[in-house]
């Protein structure tokens, strides 16, 4: 380095200038970033209203089994005798056996309330996130199976692998701190 | 049908929900006794204050990493700081959100799209930086977890010829010009998605990426951080700024010897010889090529942006909504009988098909847009390159290259001064290997 002592200079000089303008930049892109409202971290969800449950929930994700599971909203749910989520819709005459549940894990609970309603409950440690029982409900009953990314599993990846392979486009980032995308928005959930 | 009785009693009850616009097959009972629905349940995200934790772990690893790289000078603390990158940024935080994958975050808030960059993503995408700025590629050296399972991984480096790691060394400018594009664009995080040792921190991903991971890691056993050094979109930034740090990396504290040694040490070729005793003859033969190569400068970035954006409409089909559009203008023509998935789905949102169509359009305007600079900025490197590599720069001593130095301090310890002198006894017993 020290052969040319003149050229020594004008390098340190351009280097110095490249270093002002570096620290100016970073110094701008910082102050932007904290003085804007939003600065809040992001994560993802699925928009109930797009998902076609095709089932790439439980495949896509990086983790297995997936951080995409089954939820229930109660509130919109028939109480069906007949729920669509939980019985194949063809077989429905014999339907009290296993193969005509369509929950290929077992996972929903089937409890009754009062004739003729039943409570449907996901339990959420079988549940795999296949989608099949929120297909059944959204053609045929209230919709009120959907999926959602569970945040207790979900690694938040910086580009869900889902996301990327999802055919409806229904991935979405939403902000942290109201991270679900439920059909029923509930008051002070804001 | 055993439902139509239930769906006749279900139709006679009164609705009683607020979600006024929404239709249901069945209204919600009226229970005659009292009911309490049941939770859904709605786990929180992990909480924000750990992300800014992260960004503590990340500023005080790249100061040791400075630390060691520059004024230890000790290779020992540098792979032990590296072996803790990879548990805690790699294993433990899983890969994400990572230095090279935030490149993608920025472009994507400036761009077009409604996005607000994160704080705490922000943050990982300026320190690595600013560090560069004063203390050269600390990130790279010892806080990438993507660098530390190339590092650890390395046994028997094979030297690279100097011409093809030159060439391959600008395939980053590539990766990093087509990462931000998609990004920018609002499409998608490619260098997220095809980043090959993610899957090493979660112990699984898509076959493809596995096996791709796989291949890349095998490849870095015998070729010194091939990821880093012929792909990484922030190496390359962080690249651009360690010439100009304010402290360099120095092979010896002394004066050089030129006895090779170090120069085979680097198994990342950034270790330059000492050029031929200067030639007084041809300078002005030179100069015209020099003269001639910066004249060609603005030529190549034009004709690097028309090129790239020929082939806009072919990037832009990285966007779902561009595929989309071109699905549903085949099923409008008849060319597609079965309806796909994602036809499907846009059916059953139930908006007119020009809506595809139009946020189509928008779309391949982005893209438009962002070829021309794509392909400025491949003619702009190109260009940069042969002027770099036609200027003259005299070398009488054996000089690291800056720019390509990850600090891994393998090459401290082979100057004979430096052991001599003793100043790095204490590690020199360890280094022994290649
Ligand atoms: S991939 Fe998309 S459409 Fe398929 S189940 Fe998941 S959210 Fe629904
Ligand atoms: S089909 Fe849906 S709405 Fe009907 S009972 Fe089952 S879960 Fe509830
Ligand atoms: S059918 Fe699939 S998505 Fe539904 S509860 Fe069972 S495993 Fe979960
Ligand atoms: S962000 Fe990652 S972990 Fe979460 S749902 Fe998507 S792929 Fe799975
Ligand atoms: S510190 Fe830099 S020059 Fe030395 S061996 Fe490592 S990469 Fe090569």
């Amino acid at each position: 380095m020290a052969d040319e002592p003149g050229k020594l200079t004008r390098r340190e000089l351009i280097a110095r200038g490249v270093r002002g303008a570096g620290l100016l930049c970073a110094a701008g892109g910082l102050g932007a970033l904290v003085t804007r409202g939003q600065a809040e971290n992001l994560v993802w969800q699925i928009d109930p209203k797009k998902c076609i449950a095709c089932g790439k929930c439980a495949t896509e994700c990086v983790l297995n089994p997936s951080a995409v599971k089954c939820v229930h909203e109660h509130e919109i749910c028939g109480y069906c005798e007949l729920c669509f989520g939980y019985y194949v819709d063809q077989r429905l005459d014999d339907q009290e056996t296993a193969e005509n549940r369509r929950c290929p894990t077992d996972a929903i609970r089937r409890a009754p309330v009062e004739d003729p309603y039943y409570q449907y409950i996901i339990e959420e440690d079988k549940c795999i996130g296949c989608a099949l029982c929120v297909e059944g409900c959204q053609q045929f009953g209230n919709g009120s199976l959907i999926m959602q990314v569970r945040h207790d599993r979900c690694l938040n990846c910086n580009q869900c692998a889902i996301a990327s392979a999802c055919p409806a486009d229904a991935f979405r980032r939403v902000p942290a701190s109201d991270p679900y995308l439920l059909r029923l928005k509930k008051q002070g959930n804001a | 049908m055993n439902s139509l009785p239930l769906l006749v009693t279900a139709l006679l009850a009164a609705p009683r929900h607020l979600l006024a616009e929404e239709q249901f097959n069945f209204p919600p009972p009226e229970f005659s006794r009292p009911y309490v629905f049941p939770d859904t349940p709605t786990p929180a995200p992990r909480p924000e204050w750990l992300g800014v934790a992260d960004v503590v772990v990340l500023a005080v690893a790249l100061a040791l990493a400075a630390y060691f790289g520059l004024r230890t000078r000790s290779r020992r603390h540098l792979v032990v700081l590296t072996g803790f990158s990879l548990l805690y940024f790699g294993f433990y935080k899983k890969g994400c959100v990572c230095a090279v994958g935030a490149v993608q975050n920025v472009a994507m808030a400036l761009g077009p799209e409604q996005y607000a960059l994160p704080l705490v993503v922000g943050l990982f995408f300026i320190l690595p930086l600013v560090f560069a700025l004063f203390w050269g590629r600390a990130f790279c050296s010892s806080v990438c977890p993507l660098g530390a399972v190339q590092e650890l991984v390395l046994l028997r480096p094979l030297k690279v010829p100097v011409w093809l790691n030159s060439a391959l060394a600008l395939l980053p400018a590539l990766y990093l010009g087509l990462g931000v594009l998609f990004a920018a664009a609002g499409s998608t995080f490619i260098i997220c998605r095809y980043d090959p040792f993610v899957q090493v921190f979660r112990f699984g991903g898509g076959t493809l990426m596995v096996f791709i991971g796989i291949a890349v890691i095998l490849l870095s056993v015998v070729v010194g951080r091939p990821y880093c050094r012929y792909a990484c979109p922030y190496g390359f930034l962080l690249g651009l700024l360690s010439p100009f740090s304010r402290e360099k990396v120095r092979i010896t504290t002394g004066d050089c010897i030129n006895c090779h040694l170090c120069a085979d040490a680097c198994p990342y070729g950034a270790i330059q010889p000492p050029t031929p005793a200067p030639q007084y003859l041809p300078r002005a033969a030179e100069r015209k090529r020099l003269g001639l190569l910066i004249a060609l400068l603005p030529v190549l970035v034009i004709v690097g942006g028309g090129l790239v954006r020929l082939a806009s409409p072919l990037l832009a089909r990285a966007d779902y909504r561009v595929r989309l559009a071109a699905q549903v203008w085949q099923e409008e023509q008849g060319k597609l009988t079965d309806p796909t998935d994602e036809t499907e789905a846009f059916a059953k949102r139930g908006v007119p098909t020009s809506d595809a169509y139009v946020a189509a359009l928008q779309v391949h305007r982005r893209y438009a847009t962002g070829s021309w600079f794509l392909g400025g900025w491949l003619g702009l490197v190109l260009g940069l390159r042969l002027v770099s590599g036609s200027v003259r720069r005299h070398r009488s001593i054996y000089q690291i290259n800056q720019s390509a130095c990850v600090v891994c301090g393998r090459c401290y310890h082979y100057c004979p001064l430096d052991r001599q002198r003793g100043l790095s006894l204490t590690d020199a017993p360890q280094e022994d290997q290649s």
